[in-house]
Formats: structure tokens, C-alpha cells, sequence
């Protein structure tokens, strides 16, 4: 019984850091690319899923809605690059820090404006609703392993445009040596932000697969960048893998902690009290593991040296 | 909604009750903290309109009511609670939707003499050891709706419950609340991370529990996230909760997964008694939607108000706290009273989510506790 | 005297010059909300000797300024239930004594940034940032479900701390101790930025290799200017406790954090007195701004861009024309 439960819970794990990563590649391959450090990437995850709900309240179609996510998200993304953000690049951590701050401001009331104050209704579709019988008995959400699926899709499909397509060569080249790819006749600017609509568009995707099954509302996105935040940190700012590897890590650590913690707790105190202490504990074990692995290794996992 | 903020003087035009009613007391100045920006917003906007509505159709022009926006923020609230006493000199103050702003500002008002009518919020501390004289909620305590629905898993027949709630203060009195009426075993019992959106974790332990009944208090967006994904689990078991993660404002976001949940509440839209289906029928003229329950709540408090004006004046202290405590008024829920540490004594009844055309609501199936009143009244000492 | 000097004069005049008006036209609100802009003043210039002179971008303030906040909502709130705070191997009782309170939150925060630093300044850059960020956060989640001081909840102190001779609850007189702490800091950080401490922080700041060559070392400079810069904003945190007599687990939160990040900024980074305009103008704003509409948040967005992007040098850099101190 117990093992069930435990593969059931890693599957979770899984679920959580594949959405984790399709956050933290935009903000990796801005950071990589531009330098930027970008607040603003929770604000784009909760446009994706009101552009989400709003098409899906009109259409009734999950695939339009999804459709819609993106391409919210990366056309928010697009305006704010051009308005704001590219005058960003060339400043410090602290200009960029306050400047995208601010702009969360303007995007959540901004929202809160147009969508008003109650939380919005997005829901699986039908034909993605209820469980699948597993191996060994195990019974698990459709909805939550087409998350798996698609989260891994979208990294695969990362990794091979990075590796094999023109745009990635010269997003890497950009990683390395801004002015020589500039000076190579490629047009950075354009680079720029098409980079920011991409990472733009998989925070919106993120935020309408993760929509379906939470609550779509205001200020949904500045908890989910602050894990987002710990991912690439643990990973490795800048780089992709890096941020596959620490999603993961942060889903696993942060389920298996909420589960385990309060059980571990239970074997030398009173159940209340083990369910309080290791709650505690669980809540703070992701900054743990972020704090541990800057100790031992300052630029993260993958980081350059 | 784009109703300016500070409405310094929203002296509200009128003349013809003012002749009818002819007992007037003089009029009172109102200091209104609530939350009307940010996530919270929803709760405080239907306090206030509630509020706003009652005042209106008293058609009383002598009652003021200063409105101010505490960003949900404890710190904000205690400096407009202090503006409000020191600058606008209001005499009694009410609004606030969270406990944790109650416990903030409360105290420190009512040691300055000055009333607090809570429309929301109701503390274990303020009903208990901290009670005060001049505070009087009009709400409930905070584990009311909790032991209600405790009671009502009992009566149900369910054995095995497996009960939930945020590792915050009220999460803590919730799952106490419930077990101090629940006489069956616990399943098992979860503290989740406060502000917490994905529940597969908890959910698969439910699911491995062997419960008959689950139970769980997760107000906000934290209800919606967790039972849509119950919903899409597949695990099935009946839920029950308080009212807070069933009300018409937040039903419309959870849509067909919470069809069938049974939540305990001392209001509904179909409660039947006059006071309420006039208040439902002009909240629905006016502000274009059904009230929730933080409407009705907002709607009461402003009734008390006036009940309690129409009786003492405010300056008169002792007079005015009598006038509270005879709570004469036609509450929205029905029979209402005071215990001896001003809480109500009420029914609490058990509510099942329904589709009514498009709409998902709410309908009375039945009665959790009747004349309920809080475990905390004997520890209140005033 | 320069430009500068005078308008940071003017600037401290000012600030004094509202709450005895307010006090002669009866609005004693206004004093109370200047209060906080000298409290928030405080908290900016603490995180101002780590950001503008050292250079360390921390986005963890909150995490000091909730420190303070606690251990005067934990020792009051002993005095205050007459519980003792530490029965054994000494008994400890609790206090409702402010310079009592304010030397335990100066020397609590002060080892809690000694040890975040210790352990954060191994990073530098961005991963500076988010380790501060993520001890904080670390902070937060704790004091939310650590039952025994209210948990979310917070604490409430029902009288403000007592001071020898003055009546706090009466907002002047609670005023005036935080406008003389202000001075006091003040005149310290100003003290410290000339004296060779500062000096040499500076020149770390501009370029650590050169400091090394004379013999110091960058890594104990930063600890030191974080460890002097966690216990002011500790300091501010006890005092913002005692202004709200309430203290809860929102002292500790990113929003925080946040908040005391833009107060240097809008006054301008690297000045003694940038903070101090910065938290004033922030005050203004919130109170101004609130009453314009429900989504004054997007007015508050939109100045602060401005500021970023076309006010480099904040409020100082406006007035005085020059981006930084030193020219």
C-alpha cells in the first residue's frame, strides 16, 4: 500500500517540476541570454491563464484555450520587451529587480481591472477528466500525466531548437558573446524579443495547464516565480538543463518532504504535534535544498564557472 | 466597480423614513476597514456593498460611513484604525474580513472606547479570554461553521473522516472545531502549506486512507485549486466544509466539481424568512448579483447598527452597548441573538451546491446545530 | 555648503516640521503616518549601507526587519501575559522597556544577518540576490507556522513599549524618539561612510582585486557592512512593531523585502540621506494614491518605472543633477 502511494507521490513530483521547468526555462534563457533578472515572469504566467479561461468560457475548446495561453502570454511578453524591458538590459541587477517589480504592479491590477475581483473558471476537458488504471494497482489522473506529457514535449522541443535550429545557434552564440553575434550581422534586438516571447509563452502554457486544476486568479503567479526562482538558482542561472534538472529536483523535494516529513516526525512525537513540526519543515525544505546547494556549489549545478 | 474610495461623506440622500420612524437617537460616524484591492478583494467589496445597502434603505442621512482599503495588510489596517479614531473621529468601527487584522486592530480599539461590530471575523482570543465589552461580532466565532459541519458528518453516519486545513491559527481551530463535534475516528489529519495550490500530494493520501467522508477547510483560491483536482482524482468520497469555499462568489470559479458538496453556513439565499428575500431580491436589483454570504453579513452588522441608533445614542455608551446586546433586529438568517461574550447564538445549517439554469448555488437540506453558540463564551470574563 | 547638504536639511526640517503642525491643527494621523516614513527611513538606510556601499544586492531585508519586529512582539508579549521568557538555566522575564527591547532586536538581527551573510556572501550577483531571498522566505514560512507566537495571526501588544519620562501612546512623543533614533543612525552611517571602514568598503565595492592588494579582505568588509546593515534595519523593525503594536509574519515577506529595495532606490543608492527621501516619497504615494482608486497600484507601478528608467539616481539625482554622492 505504502509503495503505492510513494510511486503515486513521485508522479506528483514528476508533475510539479515539469510545470516548474516550463516556468524556469524562460527565466534561464532570459537571464542566459540577456542578463535580465525578470520579475515580471509570475505576471505573464497569470496572463496565459486568464487568456486561457476567457477563451474557454467563450469557445468551450480546452485545445483553443490552450492555443490562447500562449499566445497571450507571448504577445504581453512582446509589448512589455519593446516598451520596457529592453532598456533594461544594459543596467544593473538592482534597475532590473525594481523595474519588474514594478511592472507587477501594474499587470496584477492591471488584470484585476479588466477580469475583476473573483477568481475565473477553467476547467480539464472532458476528455482529459478522471483516472487511469497504472500497473501495480496504481490509480492516477489523466489530466496530471497529459501534464507529464506535455511538459516533457515542450522541453524536448526546447532543447532541440536550442541545439539544432538556427535561433538556437545564435541564442547560444548570444549566451557567450553578445557583440560578436551583433557584430556577425545578426539583429539582436529582434533576438531579443523573440527570446522573451518564447519564455513568455511557456510561462502562459504553465499557467493555463496549471489553471485547469487550481484557481485562476490575481497574484497566482508571484508564489509559482519565487519557485521558479529557486529552480534556476539551484540549476544554474543561464542554463536549460540546469533548470530541467532543478525543476525536477524542487517537484520531488517539495511533494515527497509535504508526505514523508510529517510521517518521519510521527515515529518519535505525538501525531498533532509531528503533523505541525513537519508541515513546518516541509514548507521550508525547498529553500533548504536551495541554500545547501549554493554552499557547496556558489554558481549552481550547471552553472558556468 | 468604480466607486471612488474615499467617500469622506457618503451621507446618503433621505427624508422619508427619517419622519416615519420618529425615535431617532442621533446619528453615528462609521469607520469601514476592509480589504477592496488585491487577491482578498472579493470578500470586502460584498461586505461593504451589504453594509452600503442596509444604510441606504434605513434612508438614514445621519449615519456616515468612512471607507478605507486595508490591502489585506495588518499593518495597514492598524494605521487607518488610528486615522480613523484620531482624525475622523469615528464612533464605531467595522469591516474587516481576516482574523489575523482582527486580532490587530481590535483590541487597541476597543481599549481606546471606541465599538467594534465585526461583519466577518471572529478569533478564539477575542471570544474568550480577550473579549471586550464593545466588541460584538456579527458573524460567527471561527469554529462555528466547522463544528457544524462536524456535527453533521456525525449525523450523516460517516465512521472515518480524513480532515485538512492550512498550518495558520484558523486552520488549527477548524480541525479542532470539527473534532470537538465529530464523534466517529479520524482517517487521518493534514496541515497544508498556507497560500498552497497543488493538493495531488494530499489527495493520494486521502485516496490510500480507507476514509468514509472528507473534510477540509481551505478558504480562497486554495478551496478552488483543491477541489477541482479532487474532482479530477477520481477518489470520490463525499466532502463536506464550512461555507467559505462554497459561497457565490468563488462557486462560479469551481464550477461542476463542487455539484453534491454539502457545506454548513448560518446563511443562505434560500433561507426563508422575509428579512432575506427582501435583502436578496434588492441586493440583486442593485448591485446586478446574487449575495453572497459576506453580503449578508455585511447586511446584518449595518442592521444591528441601526437598530442600535434607533434605541441609544452612541455617546452614551452604556445605553448604546445595551442596544447592541438586544440585537433587535430582523437579521437576513433569521432568529439571531447575543451569548454573554457578544457572539451570536444562531442555527448553523448544512447546505448542498446545486445548478440552478446556469448558475451553481447553494440550497438548504438541513440543520447542523441549532442555537449555536461558541465553546469560548465561559472563558470570557466583562 | 553644497546642494546636497542643504536639501538634506531641508528634507530632515520638513519631516519635523509636519507632525508639529499636524499636532497645532489637530490631525494627529499625520504624525502618526510620518512616523512610518521615519521607520521605513531607518529600515532603507540599513539595507543602503549593504546596497549602495557594499554593493550587495540584498533582497532579503525583510528577514532583519522581521527579526526586530519579533523579538519586540516576543518580549512584550511576555511582560504583558507575566510569563517569564526563559525559566532555566536563568530566568529571563519579559520587558516592556524600549531600550531593552531595542538593544535585544539590534543584537538578534545583527546575528541573524551575520550568519545569512556568512553563508550568502559565498554567492555574488544575481545568486546574491535570490539566496537572500530564499532565506527570508525561509524566515517567513517558519514564523507562519510557529504556533507559539500566533502563527499567522501575528501578535498583538495592546500599549506601546514604555520610555523613561515620555508617554508613547501619545503620537508625538512616540514620534520624537523615532526621529532622534533617525538622527542617530544617520549621523553613525554618515560617521562610518568617511571613516576608513566605509572607505575601504567603497573601494571593495568599485573593485575588489585592488582592496586585496592592500591586504584586506572583500569577504570580511561585506560581512561586516551586512552585519551593521541587518541590525538598523532590525532596529526599524522593532520600532514598526511598536508603531502598529502588532506584529505579524507579513514583516518577513518578498513584498517586504521589496518595499525597503524601492525606498533607496526612489531616494537614490549610495547616499547617507537617500533613503530617507525615498521612504518619505513612498509614504506620500500610498497615501495620496489610495484615495484616487481601487487599482492605485497601477499608479504606484507605473511612477516607480519612471523612476527606474528615466531618474537614475533617484530624487537625489533629480534635484542635485548628478547621479551619485561623489560625483
Amino acid at each position: 500500500m505504502s509503495v503505492i502511494l510513494l510511486v503515486e507521490q513521485t508522479l506528483n513530483g514528476l508533475q510539479f517540476g515539469v510545470m516548474l521547468f516550463l516556468m524556469a526555462a524562460g527565466l534561464t534563457l532570459v537571464f542566459g541570454v540577456m542578463g535580465l533578472i525578470n520579475l515580471t515572469h509570475g505576471s505573464l504566467y497569470m496572463v496565459g491563464a486568464f487568456a486561457a479561461a476567457a477563451v474557454a468560457a467563450r469557445t468551450g475548446s480546452f485545445l483553443l484555450a490552450l492555443v490562447a495561453s500562449i499566445a497571450g502570454a507571448a504577445a504581453v511578453g512582446t509589448i512589455i520587451e519593446m516598451a520596457v524591458i529592453r532598456r533594461l538590459y544594459s543596467r544593473d541587477h538592482l534597475d532590473q529587480v525594481l523595474a519588474t517589480f514594478a511592472l507587477i504592479l501594474i499587470l496584477s491590477e492591471g488584470t484585476r481591472w479588466l477580469f475583476g475581483s473573483y477568481p475565473l473558471f477553467l476547467d480539464t476537458p472532458p476528455w482529459l477528466s478522471g483516472t487511469l488504471m497504472l500497473p501495480f494497482g496504481i490509480e492516477y489522473s489523466i489530466y496530471r500525466l497529459s501534464m507529464i506529457g506535455a511538459g516533457l514535449c515542450a522541453a524536448a522541443g526546447l532543447f532541440w531548437m536550442i541545439a539544432r535550429t538556427r535561433i538556437g545557434i545564435q541564442i547560444r552564440a548570444g549566451e557567450n558573446d553578445r557583440e560578436m553575434i551583433g557584430a556577425l550581422g545578426v539583429n539582436i534586438s529582434r533576438l531579443n524579443t523573440l527570446v522573451f516571447a518564447i519564455g513568455a509563452g511557456l510561462a502562459g502554457l504553465a499557467g493555463a495547464l496549471i489553471g485547469a486544476i487550481q484557481s485562476v486568479q490575481v497574484g497566482m503567479g508571484e508564489p509559482v516565480l519565487i519557485l521558479a526562482f529557486v529552480v534556476i538558482v539551484i540549476g544554474g542561472i543561464g542554463s536549460i538543463r540546469g533548470a530541467f534538472v532543478g525543476a525536477i529536483l524542487v517537484g520531488l523535494t517539495d511533494t515527497l518532504g509535504r508526505f514523508a516529513l510529517p510521517h518521519l516526525f510521527a515515529l518519535f512525537m505525538d501525531a498533532s504535534s509531528a503533523t505541525s513540526i513537519g508541515s513546518s519543515l516541509a514548507s521550508m525544505s525547498i529553500y533548504l535544498l536551495m541554500a545547501g546547494v549554493l554552499l557547496l556549489r556558489p554558481r549552481g549545478l550547471f552553472g558556468a564557472t | 466597480m468604480t466607486m471612488k474610495l474615499k467617500m469622506k461623506t457618503l451621507a446618503v440622500a433621505a427624508s422619508l423614513a427619517m419622519a416615519a420612524s420618529g425615535a431617532l437617537a442621533g446619528g453615528a460616524k462609521v469607520g469601514m476597514i476592509t480589504t477592496l484591492s488585491g487577491g482578498g478583494a472579493g470578500l470586502g467589496i460584498d461586505v461593504r456593498d451589504g453594509f452600503m445597502l442596509a444604510i441606504e434603505q434605513s434612508g438614514r442621512s445621519d449615519i456616515e460611513v468612512v471607507i478605507e482599503d486595508d490591502q489585506r495588510k495588518p499593518d495597514v489596517a492598524v494605521q487607518l484604525a488610528d486615522k480613523m479614531i484620531q482624525s475622523d473621529k469615528v464612533d464605531v468601527l467595522t469591516g474587516i474580513i481576516w482574523s489575523n487584522l482582527a486580532m490587530a486592530v481590535v483590541p487597541s480599539v476597543t481599549a481606546q472606547g471606541k465599538f467594534y461590530l465585526s461583519p466577518n471575523a471572529g478569533p478564539s482570543a477575542l471570544a474568550g479570554k480577550g473579549c471586550s465589552p464593545n466588541y460584538f461580532n456579527v458573524a460567527w466565532q471561527n469554529d462555528n461553521l466547522h463544528e457544524g459541519a462536524g456535527a453533521y458528518a456525525t449525523s450523516a453516519g460517516y465512521k472515518k473522516a480524513f480532515i485538512l486545513a492550512p498550518n495558520y491559527p484558523a486552520g488549527q481551530d477548524a480541525l479542532t472545531g470539527f473534532k470537538r463535534f465529530f464523534k466517529g475516528e479520524l482517517a487521518g489529519e493534514l496541515y497544508t502549506k498556507l497560500g498552497q495550490t497543488d493538493y495531488a500530494a494530499e489527495i493520494a493520501q486521502i485516496r490510500a486512507s480507507g476514509a468514509d467522508v472528507v473534510f477540509f477547510f481551505l478558504p480562497g483560491g486554495m478551496g478552488i485549486s483543491f477541489l477541482k483536482q479532487y474532482a479530477d482524482s477520481g477518489v470520490g468520497l463525499p466532502v463536506v466544509g464550512p461555507a467559505f469555499s462554497f459561497d457565490q462568489g468563488i462557486l462560479q470559479a469551481v464550477g461542476a466539481a463542487a455539484l453534491g458538496v454539502k457545506n454548513t453556513s448560518q446563511w443562505s439565499k434560500d433561507l426563508d424568512n422575509e428579512a432575506n428575500k427582501a435583502f436578496v431580491e434588492s441586493f440583486k436589483a442593485k448591485y446586478g448579483r446574487l449575495p453572497s454570504l459576506y453580503a449578508s453579513q455585511g447586511f446584518d452588522t449595518a442592521l444591528l447598527l441601526i437598530s442600535a441608533l434607533n434605541k441609544a445614542d452612541v455617546a452614551d455608551h452604556d445605553g448604546f452597548r445595551k442596544a447592541l446586546e438586544a440585537a433587535d433586529f430582523a437579521s437576513t438568517r433569521g432568529a439571531f441573538k447575543f451569548g454573554p461574550n457578544h457572539h451570536p447564538i444562531q442555527n448553523i445549517y448544512v447546505r448542498e451546491v446545486i445548478k440552478e439554469g446556469d448558475v451553481f448555488t447553494n440550497k438548504i437540506i438541513g440543520t447542523a446545530l441549532e442555537n449555536h453558540a461558541d465553546v469560548y463564551a465561559a472563558e470570557c470574563k466583562m | 555648503m553644497d546642494r546636497e547638504t542643504g536639501l538634506n536639511l531641508a528634507l530632515l526640517g520638513v519631516m519635523l516640521a509636519i507632525p508639529l503642525w499636524a499636532m497645532a491643527a489637530d490631525e494627529p494621523f499625520l504624525v502618526t503616518l510620518t512616523t512610518r516614513a521615519v521607520i521605513f527611513a531607518i529600515a532603507g538606510i540599513g539595507l543602503n549601507v549593504a546596497l549602495g556601499f557594499g554593493g550587495l544586492v540584498s533582497f532579503g531585508h525583510a528577514a532583519f526587519f522581521g527579526v526586530g519586529g519579533y523579538a519586540m512582539g516576543i518580549l512584550a508579549s511576555h511582560a504583558q501575559g507575566y510569563m517569564p521568557l526563559i525559566e532555566w538555566p536563568i530566568l529571563v522575564e519579559g520587558t516592556k522597556s524600549m531600550p531593552v527591547i531595542w538593544l535585544t532586536a539590534i543584537c538578534a538581527s545583527a546575528l541573524t544577518a551575520f550568519a545569512i551573510g556568512a553563508l550568502s556572501l559565498r554567492t555574488a550577483g544575481v545568486y546574491f540576490i535570490m539566496i537572500t531571498l530564499a532565506f527570508a522566505q525561509m524566515l517567513y514560512y517558519f514564523a507562519i507556522s510557529w504556533p507559539a507566537y500566533g502563527g499567522e495571526d501575528g501578535l498583538s501588544i495592546y500599549l506601546r513599549n514604555a520610555f523613561p519620562g515620555l508617554n508613547t501612546m501619545d503620537p508625538i512623543q512616540f514620534f520624537a524618539i523615532c526621529y532622534a533614533l533617525l538622527l542617530a543612525v544617520l549621523f553613525l552611517v554618515a560617521r562610518a561612510a568617511r571613516a576608513p571602514f566605509g572607505l575601504m568598503l567603497n573601494a571593495a565595492r568599485q573593485n575588489e582585486d585592488r582592496v586585496q592588494a592592500v591586504g584586506q579582505t572583500p569577504y570580511r568588509l561585506y560581512l561586516v557592512a551586512f552585519t551593521i546593515s541587518g541590525a538598523i534595519t532590525g532596529l526599524a523593525g522593532a520600532l514598526f512593531a511598536d508603531l502598529n503594536r502588532f506584529v505579524s509574519p507579513s514583516m518577513f515577506s518578498w513584498q517586504t523585502s521589496g518595499e525597503i529595495m524601492v525606498f533607496v532606490i526612489l531616494g537614490g543608492v549610495g547616499r547617507v540621506f537617500g533613503p530617507v527621501a525615498g521612504a518619505a516619497l513612498f509614504v506620500l504615494l500610498e497615501h495620496v494614491l489610495g484615495g484616487v482608486s481601487d487599482y492605485w497600484h497601477i499608479y504606484l507601478g507605473a511612477i516607480l518605472l519612471a523612476v527606474v528608467l528615466y531618474a537614475r539616481g533617484g530624487i537625489f539625482g533629480i534635484l542635485t543633477g548628478r547621479d551619485t554622492a561623489n560625483g
